[in-house]
């Protein structure tokens, strides 16, 4: 990491953890959302934009995620923080079974499959023999968590701060996690999968266990988003979950981290400025801004940022 | 014995409609290698379009011409303007404008349209036909409807110039560009035909499922089930596929495992179909050379 990154980064902590005294509790709790889907983002980018396997059904995982918070702190009384890790090793492990099937398919036919699922998950939560755990189509209602410790901040802004060192975590896993040999293998398999494997990359190790750690991103942040809205409910995960997900991989930047943040700034703010011209305009928005990133601009505005500040510095030495 | 019969009847009349989308996202893989998953809001859309011309107090059957028409003029113009610029590239490009595609056609049709649910009239009686007590007038009417599309496009494929030109561009493009063919008008053709199949399609099951804008979204999974179960490039395949699932889904719904997981029966047999065998029962085995 270079000097200026490392000022910017303390800045932009700094700014994150005076927003929630700045701002009302339901901006507090948008920014929660943000983080949220920020860490779903960069789930999917490990599996999508640095792997190179195009899932369109992410929204199962992130549902699967929320469901098992719910059920923990519903069900059975588990503290809300127990459920975090909980739901992550539950994605983990039904993200590296979904990968083993899916490795046998490939672009387009993994995209369908991934669809199918994406498109069959509400229909799986209101299954009626699993009624007892889910609640069926009426979803599961969970209390919100107080402060622990007697602190001086109210609950959305604990919850707040919470996510935030959540997110933290997360991204410092994944940054480790990329920039390294195995970071280097998931991305030679997706550039060319055959000279990975004859460089002695495992192919299928790699690739299932892609799908693994992607689910726990997912999945965690599911579990965050579950009990930052403190209601799940079947008909909140359809298929349009999953591609708002990819709208946010694809307007933040593909196979970048830093645009897992910028994209989940777009996903929760911009359909609530496009919202008030009509409520199907979002996603028509959504829509054109996908089409106008791969035409004009295939690296996201991470990669805009990049770009700009590459030009900064040429042009200073 | 009854109930068994009556189910596999059914199961037939919405496979026909199967198979007909089936058959769309395979002339459209056939000529350009990409699983369309817009095809579904496509038909949606152009329903719609038919639902206000019919609403404007034209006859049913000019309406239905009418929309076919505007369908394949939407298709043609989707092709030229949204999928020419991407024709190249990578695969994950592809399916990001497809899927902007799908909600960009959804959500101008919320807006247009609003979400609540409209019926959509059907031209068959209400009576049964030929006295035949197993299946409404519509379920006989939309499989005979199905089987004339079918029929039409096996003869436009088989013995019109233009089809021969058109399948010769999906078989090889560049040498179809050296014999004098225009690639790119023959890409839009297709696209243009897929859309006008789909429409078809739309018209027929909207009597059925209601007229909202998501009402393809399950109906393009079974489409997808349907188009892999017989081979993603055999159009045979497709409409053998899309009978199969329609009367599979009617029986499992019926006797299995109930109407609450039919959209899984699709996930599953999707991906069984992928992992088992991926050409389907009709399509031809890929072979690359590495």
């Amino acid at each position: 990491m270079s000097r200026t990154n490392v000022i910017l980064l303390a800045v932009l902590l700094t700014a994150a953890c005076a927003l929630p005294f700045i701002v009302s509790n339901y901006r507090t709790f948008q920014f929660t959302l943000v983080l949220v889907y920020a860490i779903a983002l960069l789930g999917l980018n490990i599996l999508t934009g640095y792997n190179g396997q195009i899932s369109l059904g992410h929204g199962a995982f992130y549902a699967l995620g929320a469901y098992c918070a719910a059920i923990l702190m519903d069900k059975m009384g588990a503290p809300y923080w127990v459920t975090i890790p909980a739901a992550g090793a539950v994605c983990l492990v039904a993200g590296f079974l979904f990968g083993l099937p899916a490795l046998r398919l490939e672009g387009l036919y993994l995209a369908l499959a991934t669809f199918a699922l994406g498109v069959a998950t509400p229909q799986l939560l209101k299954y009626h023999h699993l009624e007892k755990w889910t609640g069926g189509v009426q979803g599961i209602v969970i209390a919100k968590p107080e402060a622990p410790f007697g602190l001086p901040v109210n609950a959305d802004q604990w919850l707040y701060f919470f996510t935030l060192a959540v997110t933290l975590g997360m991204f410092l896993l994944a940054w480790n996690l990329l920039r390294g040999r195995i970071g280097r293998a998931l991305m030679a398999i997706r550039d060319h999968h055959l000279a990975a494997e004859s460089m002695g990359v495992h192919n299928a190790l790699y690739k299932s266990l892609a799908f693994g750690v992607s689910a726990l991103y997912t999945g965690v942040a599911g579990a965050l988003g579950a009990i930052a809205v403190q209601f799940v409910a079947p008909d909140s995960f359809n298929i349009f979950l999953s591609i708002m997900l990819l709208v946010g991989i694809v307007v933040g930047g593909l196979a970048s981290i830093s645009g897992a943040l910028y994209g989940a700034l777009f996903i929760q703010f911009v359909p609530n400025i496009a919202d008030e011209i009509s409520k199907a305009a979002p996603w028509a928005i959504f829509g054109i801004f996908m089409i106008g990133f791969v035409y004009l601009m295939p690296t996201g505005v991470a990669g805009a940022v990049r770009l700009l500040l590459a030009r900064r510095r040429s042009h200073e030495i | 014995m009854d109930a068994l019969l009556f189910q596999v009847l059914a199961g037939l009349a919405t496979g026909g409609i199967y198979a007909s989308l089936a058959l769309a996202l395979v002339m459209i893989y056939q000529a350009t290698h990409l699983v369309n998953f817009a095809q579904g809001e496509m038909a949606m859309f152009t329903t719609y379009l038919a639902w206000s011309l019919i609403s404007a107090g034209m006859p049913y059957w000019a309406a239905f011409v009418i929309t076919i028409a505007l369908g394949f003029a939407l298709g043609a113009l989707i092709e030229r303007i949204v999928i020419r610029p991407v024709e190249n590239a990578p695969v994950l490009a592809v399916v990001v404008v497809f899927i902007a595609l799908l909600v960009i056609l959804n959500s101008i049709a919320g807006w247009i349209y609003t979400y609540t649910i409209k019926a959509f009239p059907s031209p068959f009686p209400k009576e049964p036909l030929f006295g035949i007590r197993y299946m409404s007038a519509h379920e006989l009417g939309a499989i005979g409807i199905t089987l004339v599309v079918l029929t039409t496009l096996y003869l436009f494929f088989r013995y019109t110039p233009l089809g021969l030109a058109m399948r010769a561009v999906a078989q090889n493009p560049q040498s179809s560009r050296l014999v004098g063919i225009r690639v790119g008008w023959m890409l839009a053709l297709g696209w243009g035909l897929a859309a006008a199949v789909g429409a078809v399609a739309g018209m027929m099951v909207a009597p059925i499922v209601y007229l909202d804008p998501n009402m393809m979204g399950g109906i393009l999974l079974y489409a997808f089930a349907a188009a892999l179960l017989g081979g993603i490039d055999s159009p045979m395949g497709a409409v053998i596929g899309g009978f199969t699932v329609g009367v599979l889904e009617n029986l499992l719904g019926a006797f299995v495992i109930g109407n609450e997981l039919k959209l899984t029966v699709a996930l599953v047999l999707i991906v069984g179909v992928l992992l088992v065998r991926p050409s389907g029962f009709f399509g031809s085995v890929h072979v690359s050379r590495v």
